[in-house]
């Protein structure tokens, strides 16, 4: 298994992470940054498909040494750009699969290959997932994430004169809307299911931000012949074979829009289960489970450090300004580190109206009825779950989240759909002491657990065996707090 | 038929095939479980309902258990995943084919249907199994089934019954004919049974009760239908799994019912961490990929860990406690709770009505492990019962070799 070390190893290319590997390298240290992605800038600097890097590059990491950024996002290039003038390395098309220690982590390329990674320091920058609700034909084909659909359209994926609608929260819709209207969609209409109230007050409150008022006169002006209703969310997506119609809530009225797709946004799930591996603490927000961290991004592991999404979602700026703050940091420049907190601290608060303002409403836990699946991988149904009183329960007796993405995408719907049900009326509480309450046939209050309590164990993505043999045979490298290399070394093993 | 109120502790798989046993002879069962049911060793284990002759107490308990699953195995609904796939323990050189020709044997003396392979016929079963092997024992009644749903579904057969199960409950002690729980309340009956696997020696005052953890390793591939159809391992596995070492892995694969594959095992015994240790799996992997060398290029999708509750001897604890004939252990079935618990079960309730026991209690007793404590056997306040202790030199008993 081939060997790497570094001082600073980063996890994830994207925004944060760019800002992070920058800040890191200027301090001096020498850096390395994984992602998964062929390309650099995560998400949201994803690059369009005229300008992505060819397939074949991806997949080897000795190639991806040095991604052409020429062909990367403005922004992703510009910070590679800063990041590459200071040494930094980048190996894109890895995934990383296991952390046996906090400083030595286990990687592995489309080809199978893996390496191990040693560093005396750790930034994860892991980014977000998009956020599926289930409600009745959300498993049509047709049917996808907006993000997945943005994704797709970057990549190649035609959809002019394709009649689309928007449903979910935040101002991600709005952004995907002008995007596809400017790729010729014909975009039906956009459910926000915030209320007209809240996106008003969140909408004044962008007198603090100049540059995002203008952000948002640009789209409105862009949108203005779409159809907004607020109050919103989709209740049924029907069709054969495909989605074809989509029966919307608005208020107290129900709209029907034909449409080839529906593309859905119920916001973004912080990605922690690689800090969650690695023992860092995590606390409960309206986000889902965070990553804990003190004023320097710092996580409860001394040497491990957390940037961007996983403390809580708050965009692109946000996202820069903590990588800037977790790189200076940990490579010990803490002054600077302290004017780029000042510059999160601002952000943190544009992204905490945020939050209030697209808080996904209670009524949204009704969306799935009985036949709904929640778990697509296994095929479990709502009520299915709904009969477990525990999300462990749930997976031992349903195999909700058993399948292939191990609960990736149910398990962030469910911590939603669960998350402090009020018991139904009639319910009987459960108590230690009643002999009275038969716990084993029904349990009408539904899980009461949220999925993230349980123990993330290796691998985090599916391996293969051969992977697991060579990376579990491999001598840790021995990894003593010694002086830090100067330079990446490499050793083949 | 005879009335009593029974409490059965914990809600595993020998639990609830004891509160199932005891709910359709009559008794009024509340079964206890501190968590939720199935949660334990239950889950963590593969569900191979085999029979395995270490002991002759082993098989005679094995037998009874996988024929009792095999009874009902028609009946069992669809989500416990009932696969009557058999089992091939496979021999990799002459000495191997040696003992599995003396199991073949052995066996045989006990009806068990068994089917010594040589190479040709091992490959026949099992062509993707590497090259140069030199056969295996094929034992066609032996199943598989998914030990979850299995637990639940004996305990809806128990609620039907009339049986009250209540979860998030957890016990503090138990005495003769009772338990006190951690929220202080007491709960008496006239027969109490501890079913509480690694827990047990914590809720009752058995000196000498030994029941230690052995950690596990299991892993689970993506679905890859099709590369075998028995359960297989290895000759050696007995050897493997009751060695001395500190940490041991044998090969041990198990086809689901889903297109997966489980890959087992592993063994250490002074480790009481949950965590996947990462060197433990690779040496089981490794070793899965010696017998079955296509297994190398399937994704792992899910490693996890569990504990086996060990006996000294590894035969579980089955019978009433020396000095208390209102408490009775049914624990300790290290890697084989579920193959037995049926089995347990009916042994329990044999005993429990004075009806002649299917097979011999004795070396089952808990007196094995606490006789040499038997002067100083607590006996539980207000237990007049304590008058009647049970004769440890046992009347000569119709299985007696």
């Amino acid at each position: 298994m081939r060997e790497v070390r570094c001082d600073v190893l980063v996890v994830g290319a994207g925004p944060a992470g760019l800002a992070a590997a920058a800040a890191a390298a200027e301090g001096g240290q020498s850096v390395i940054v994984l992602d998964e992605n062929p390309h650099l800038g995560g998400q949201i600097w994803r690059p369009q498909a005229a300008e992505a890097n060819q397939p074949s590059r991806s997949v080897s990491p000795r190639a991806a040494a040095a991604p052409p950024s020429a062909h990367a996002h403005r922004r992703a290039h510009a910070w590679h750009q800063r990041a590459q003038k200071r040494g930094v390395i980048f190996e894109t098309g890895m995934t990383l699969f296991d952390a046996p220690r906090t400083d030595h982590l286990l990687a592995v390329d489309a080809a199978g290959q893996a390496s191990a990674f040693s560093a005396q320091q750790v930034i994860l920058a892991t980014g977000a997932a998009e956020r599926f609700l289930p409600f009745p034909g959300w498993t049509l084909p047709g049917v996808m994430g907006v993000g997945g659909l943005q994704a797709m359209v970057k990549g190649g994926m035609a959809v002019r004169g394709k009649r689309i609608l928007l449903a979910g929260t935040g101002p991600l819709l709005l952004a995907v809307a002008a995007f596809l209207l400017d790729h010729g969609a014909h975009v039906v209409g956009i459910a926000e299911q915030a209320s007209r109230a809240a996106v008003r007050r969140f909408g004044t409150s962008l007198w603090r931000h100049p540059n995002k008022l203008v952000q948002a006169a640009r789209l409105f002006t862009r949108l203005r012949a779409v159809p907004l209703l607020h109050d919103a969310w989709p209740t049924q997506a029907e069709g054969f074979g495909r989605v074809e119609q989509v029966r919307v809530a608005a208020g107290d009225r129900c709209q029907e829009f034909d449409v080839d797709l529906l593309a859905c946004a119920f916001g973004l799930v912080p990605r922690t289960e690689l800090a969650r591996l690695m023992g860092c603490a995590t606390q409960s927000h309206i986000d889902g489970e965070i990553v804990a961290v003190d004023r320097w991004q710092r996580t409860t592991v001394a040497t491990v450090w957390c940037a961007g999404e996983p403390t809580g979602i708050g965009g692109v700026d946000l996202a820069v300004a903590e990588g800037l703050v977790a790189g200076y940091a940990a490579s010990g420049a803490f002054k600077r580190a302290g004017r780029a907190a000042r510059r999160r601290d601002r952000a943190r608060a544009f992204a905490e109206r945020l939050d209030r303002a697209y808080a996904l409403r209670p009524a949204l836990r009704a969306l799935p009825t009985d036949a709904t699946v929640v778990c697509r991988c296994e095929d479990v149904t709502w009520q299915a779950i709904r009969a477990q009183p525990t999300i462990r329960q749930a997976k031992l007796q349903t195999r909700c989240g058993m399948g292939p993405c191990q609960g990736r995408i149910c398990g962030p719907a469910l911590a939603f759909l669960t998350r402090a049900t009020p018991a139904a009326p009639g319910t009987a509480t459960q108590t230690t002491t009643r002999p009275t309450a038969a716990t084993t046939s029904s349990h009408a209050a539904g899980p009461s657990t949220g999925w993230t309590g349980d123990r993330v164990r290796p691998p985090l993505v599916p391996v293969a065996v051969n992977v697991l043999i060579g990376a579990g045979q491999a001598p840790l490298a021995n990894h003593q707090p010694s002086p830090a290399p100067s330079r990446h070394q490499e050793i083949s093993l | 038929m005879k009335q009593f109120d029974a409490i059965v502790v914990g809600g595993g798989i020998v639990g609830a095939a004891c509160a199932e046993a005891l709910a359709h002879v009559g008794g009024t069962v509340r079964l206890l479980e501190r968590g939720h049911i199935a949660g334990g060793a239950t889950a963590a284990g593969m569900g191979h309902v085999l029979v395995l002759d270490d002991s002759d107490a082993q098989l005679a308990l094995t037998r009874i258990g996988r024929s009792l699953w095999t009874e009902r195995w028609s009946h069992l609904p669809p989500a416990v995943e009932r696969d009557a796939c058999g089992t091939i323990w496979v021999a990799a050189d002459e000495a191997e084919l040696e003992a599995a020709s003396r199991r073949a044997t052995a066996y045989a003396a006990h009806g068990i249907e068994a089917e010594l392979l040589d190479a040709e016929a091992l490959y026949g079963h099992e062509p993707r199994l590497r090259r140069g092997l030199a056969g295996g024992l094929r034992i066609p009644g032996d199943r598989v089934l998914y030990p979850p749903t299995a637990t639940r579904h004996l305990l809806d057969r128990a609620v039907a019954a009339g049986a009250v199960i209540l979860e998030r409950t957890p016990v503090q002690r138990a005495g003769n004919g009772h338990v006190d729980l951690a929220d202080g309340n007491r709960f008496e009956a006239d027969l109490v049974v501890i079913a509480a696997g690694l827990a047990t020696p914590m809720l009752v005052d058995v000196p000498g009760l030994v029941i230690r953890p052995k950690k596990g390793h299991l892993s689970i591939t993506a679905r890859c239908p099709g590369l075998l159809r028995h359960q297989l391992i290895e000759l050696g596995y007995l050897t493997s799994a009751h060695g001395d070492e500190a940490a041991s892995v044998a090969f041990n694969l198990q086809p689901r019912a889903t297109g997966q594959i489980l890959i087992g095992s592993s063994r250490q015994l002074d480790d009481n961490e949950p965590h996947v240790d990462q060197g433990i799996v690779a040496r089981m992997l490794a070793r899965a990929t010696e017998y079955l060398p296509a297994l190398g290029n399937v994704p792992i999708v899910r490693t996890w860990t569990g504990f086996r509750p060990a006996t000294p001897d590894h035969l579980p604890v089955i019978g009433p406690v020396p000095g208390a004939p209102r408490l009775w252990l049914a624990a300790g079935h290290e890697g084989f709770g579920i193959a037995t618990a049926l089995g347990t079960a009916r042994l329990l309730v044999d005993q429990w009505l004075d009806r002649q026991p299917t097979i011999d209690p004795r070396p089952f007793r808990v007196e094995r492990l606490s006789a040499t404590h038997r002067a100083t056997a607590c006996v539980p306040r207000g237990a007049p019962e304590c008058a009647a202790v049970p004769d440890q030199d046992s009347p000569p008993s119709p299985f007696a070799a």
